[in-house]
């Protein structure tokens, strides 16, 4: 039977990644991911898990043993975090490319510079067009559980594509929970076993895989990926639709909360989700008709799903943990806004939580009193909500001039 | 569980591949590019092979056992000159395409 | 499996795109013909991609994977690790990668391939710059060379790819050439056969690049052999032997002056070209058992 465990985030992937079975592993150590790379050596050497370890010189490798290993066959794990990710992206899209529904939890940490070891979401925003699904968790709950769905929904044929799940650097990686955690049964009942559905790489059935594609077919192969995300939207959430009956665990690919009747919502994505539906409880007790909107998967993003859920809403802001420079917006405002354009809504776009500043009941609350003065009172818009005073001065150097 | 011996095999079908990947095995008429073409001198050919040995394109054939021993197949072969250049008797001309050729 | 609508004598087909007179179209031909179709072959993007094709059409009749340009020690790792997780431990995987994929950008995946000890026969066709792209200098380039990035001629030595296999202790490392395919080929099978990772670096004429007429192909790379400017040796669980020894080194100018990469290159310098390869040959020469 399934049952209770005290795990980390980054544990809780590890489980997940276990129960799937993987065959392959390379992993390369980056803060904080790197408890992923050490359980699954120590799994493979205590022979709880029957693979091979490749010990990767840097993360560039370590995605492409995965993808060589998965194009063979079989289930193949890394995971990796912030410059780390950035390093892999030649592969990211590689993989994408050729339909390897490799599935890969991605620490979230700021990306350099200035270096920081800490949570934002700018590693995976900057992946977001490579042709990888992202599934962003709020608990530790979810990092096992949407790791157990990402098998199923990435491997589905009328998907295939990768997918990155998305847990919070130190929120969620160092955090410990309490999570329930399936019997290898009944993991194996709901993942199943891997089976290869487009290309691979077989001395018994020879085909060349990712060669040279004139203009001619290019278009058509992007077109083919569409087509996956397109798929997974409805695969997404009949997968879910299944864990929840094997499992009991609930989860979409946007989660509404308190919504109902509420005149004003805040969007959001990852950990600081739990923040702020907890704020929206007490601003509940007081009167306030507000809630909370968290985007699960961003992509596929869930555009239609969104634009229902907020279609009786006055007030919509947008929460991000990346800066999305040089944009009017942040990345998940952006993809907000492009789905409720039809409705003339004026959303605000809040930026917070930068490198690892931790998003606060206060923060939450601020936002909340922001957007009941119709956004952008206070602040420029996109809002740097928890922006400190003095933002140019804060770092004062002698130096000849 | 997961193994190359339990694929099942129902034979062949024709399946859809998403993304790029090659399958049909074929070759370019290579042997348009050629500007000059081997002529062999049949009866100072020692039927050695080394021409064959060093050929890129493989496309010599040595038959011991036939007066015309030297065998090029022209819709590859693309006249870059190394059997002449390596043959050890000499025995091989290049010879201009245009003309008679 | 392939659509076969040309057949060829090996796994390559006739008629691909690579230059006449082409180097690297021989070693690959052979190098298949000795592992066969029990075979899967990781190519990164350069001149060797042709034989991956373009649109549905394919070079070669085996499984592969073009690549990155500097992940193909990496991929072919990866590979062979999902093989071998399936119980087959028998299908050979080949690397083949130019020098600039290898000794350059690949430098590092192909180290961490070679440490971890990953069977993968690796094989670098070495045609001394970047072709494909234009012939631009590579870290493989020899001193004198003049490239498209380097046209008043190559300032530094080359890199020394086998003594680097060699420092990480592999257990089979050895050079080979187009001016003798036996040797190659017996290379090739030995490589096949070592248990863990083995690099076979071979010298591959590039006429285009190196500015001679496309019949001279071997004739350049068997005096690179004479003159000493490539040594053929092998370098086995440490063990080196030189595999050819000319009676006498020839001049290397005699290498030199039938291309046109080196046309120009002052006296003092070939002299210095003509110390560094004397002194390399010996030292293997002394090494060698």
């Amino acid at each position: 039977m399934a049952h209770d465990k005290m795990l980390d985030g980054n544990t809780a992937a590890v489980e997940a990644i276990k129960a799937a079975r993987v065959k392959v592993i390379s992993a390369y150590p980056i803060t904080p991911q790197s408890t992923i790379a050490e359980k699954l050596a120590d799994a493979v050497a205590d022979g709880a898990l029957d693979a091979n370890y490749v010990r990767v010189e840097s993360e560039h490798s370590a995605l492409s043993v995965a993808l060589g290993a998965q194009m063979t066959g079989v289930r193949a794990a890394t995971a990796t975090a912030s410059v780390g990710l950035a390093l892999m992206h030649e592969i990211v899209n590689a993989a994408a490319g050729v339909r390897a529904p490799i599935v890969m939890p991605v620490v979230n940490r700021a990306l350099a510079s200035p270096w920081s070891l800490w949570c934002d979401h700018q590693d995976s925003m900057a992946e977001r067009d490579s042709g990888w699904m992202q599934l962003y968790c709020e608990n530790v709950q979810d990092v096992y559980d949407l790791t157990m769905c990402a098998y199923r929904i990435a491997e589905d044929c009328r998907v295939q594509l990768p997918c990155m799940v998305c847990l919070d650097g130190f929120f969620l990686s160092h955090s410990m929970q309490k999570v329930r955690v399936a019997e290898q049964a009944e993991a194996d009942a709901f993942i199943g076993p891997y089976r290869r559905h487009n290309s691979y790489i077989d001395p018994e059935d020879p085909m060349i895989v990712n060669n040279l594609t004139s203009s001619d077919e290019f278009t058509e192969m992007r077109y083919q990926q569409s087509r996956g995300f397109f798929a997974a939207e409805s695969v997404m959430e009949e997968v879910f639709a299944e864990f929840k009956e094997q499992f009991g665990r609930e989860h979409h690919m946007v989660e509404p909360y308190r919504l109902e009747d509420a005149k004003t919502v805040l969007v959001t994505i990852g950990s600081m989700a739990g923040t702020a539906k907890y704020v929206a409880d007490l601003l509940r007790e007081q009167g306030q008709r507000v809630g909370v909107l968290k985007i699960v998967s961003f992509r596929p993003f869930p555009y239609r799903q969104v634009a229902a859920l907020l279609k009786n809403v006055e007030q919509v802001a947008v929460l991000d943990r990346s800066a999305g420079l040089g944009a009017q917006g942040a990345p998940v405002w952006l993809e907000v806004c492009a789905a409720l354009q039809s409705m003339g809504l004026n959303v605000c776009s809040y930026i917070g939580g930068l490198g690892g500043r931790d998003i606060s009941m206060d923060t939450i609350r601020h936002i909340f009193e922001d957007m009941a003065q119709e956004c952008t009172q206070v602040y420029e818009n996109p809002a740097w909500i928890d922006l400190k005073e003095h933002p140019m001065n804060i770092r004062q150097v002698l130096k000849h001039v | 569980m997961q193994t190359l011996q339990e694929k099942p095999m129902n034979g062949l079908a024709r399946c859809d591949i998403l993304g790029p990947v090659a399958y049909i095995f074929d070759a370019a008429n290579t042997g348009s590019w050629r500007i000059e073409r081997p002529q062999v001198d049949a009866s100072a050919c020692i039927k050695c092979g080394i021409c064959q040995r060093y050929c890129p394109a493989d496309v010599i054939t040595i038959h011991k056992d036939q007066p015309d021993c030297v065998e090029f197949m022209w819709d590859y072969c693309k006249g870059c000159g190394i059997c002449a250049n390596e043959c050890p008797k000499g025995c091989i001309q290049m010879v201009s395409e245009r003309g008679d050729a | 499996m392939f659509d076969v609508v040309k057949q060829a004598k090996g796994l390559v087909a006739h008629g691909v795109s690579a230059c006449a007179g082409c180097g690297l179209e021989l070693i690959l031909r052979n190098v298949l013909d000795v592992l066969g179709e029990d075979t899967v072959v990781i190519i990164p993007p350069g001149c060797s991609a042709l034989f991956c094709g373009f649109g549905p059409e394919a070079g070669m009749r085996l499984g592969g994977f073009q690549g990155n340009l500097e992940n193909t020690a990496a991929m072919a790792a990866g590979v062979k690790a999902g093989l071998e997780a399936q119980g087959n431990h028998h299908t050979t995987v080949l690397a083949f990668a130019g020098d600039g994929a290898t000794a350059d950008i690949g430098l590092q995946s192909f180290s961490g391939m070679v440490e971890r000890g990953d069977r993968v026969l690796y094989i670098c066709y070495d045609n001394e710059a970047y072709m494909n792209t234009g012939i631009q200098s590579s870290s493989s380039t020899p001193m004198g060379a003049s490239t498209t990035t380097t046209p008043a001629g190559k300032l530094t030595p080359r890199k020394d790819l086998i003594a680097i296999a060699v420092a990480h202790g592999i257990p089979y490392a050895a050079s080979a050439s187009v001016a003798n395919i036996p040797d190659l080929r017996r290379k090739v099978q030995k490589a096949r056969d070592t248990a863990g990772p083995s690099l076979i670096h071979v010298h591959a004429p590039c006429p285009t690049g190196w500015g001679y007429p496309p019949a001279k192909s071997i004739e350049v790379c068997r005096a690179a052999v004479n003159t000493g400017a490539w040594v053929l040796y092998e370098v086995e669980g440490g063990r080196t032997t030189v595999n050819v020894k000319p009676k006498e080194l020839h001049p290397v100018a005699d290498y030199l002056n039938l291309q046109g990469r080196f046309k120009g290159v002052p006296a003092d310098q070939i002299e210095r070209i003509q110390k560094s390869v004397r002194e390399r040959y010996e030292a293997l020469v002394d090494k060698s058992v």
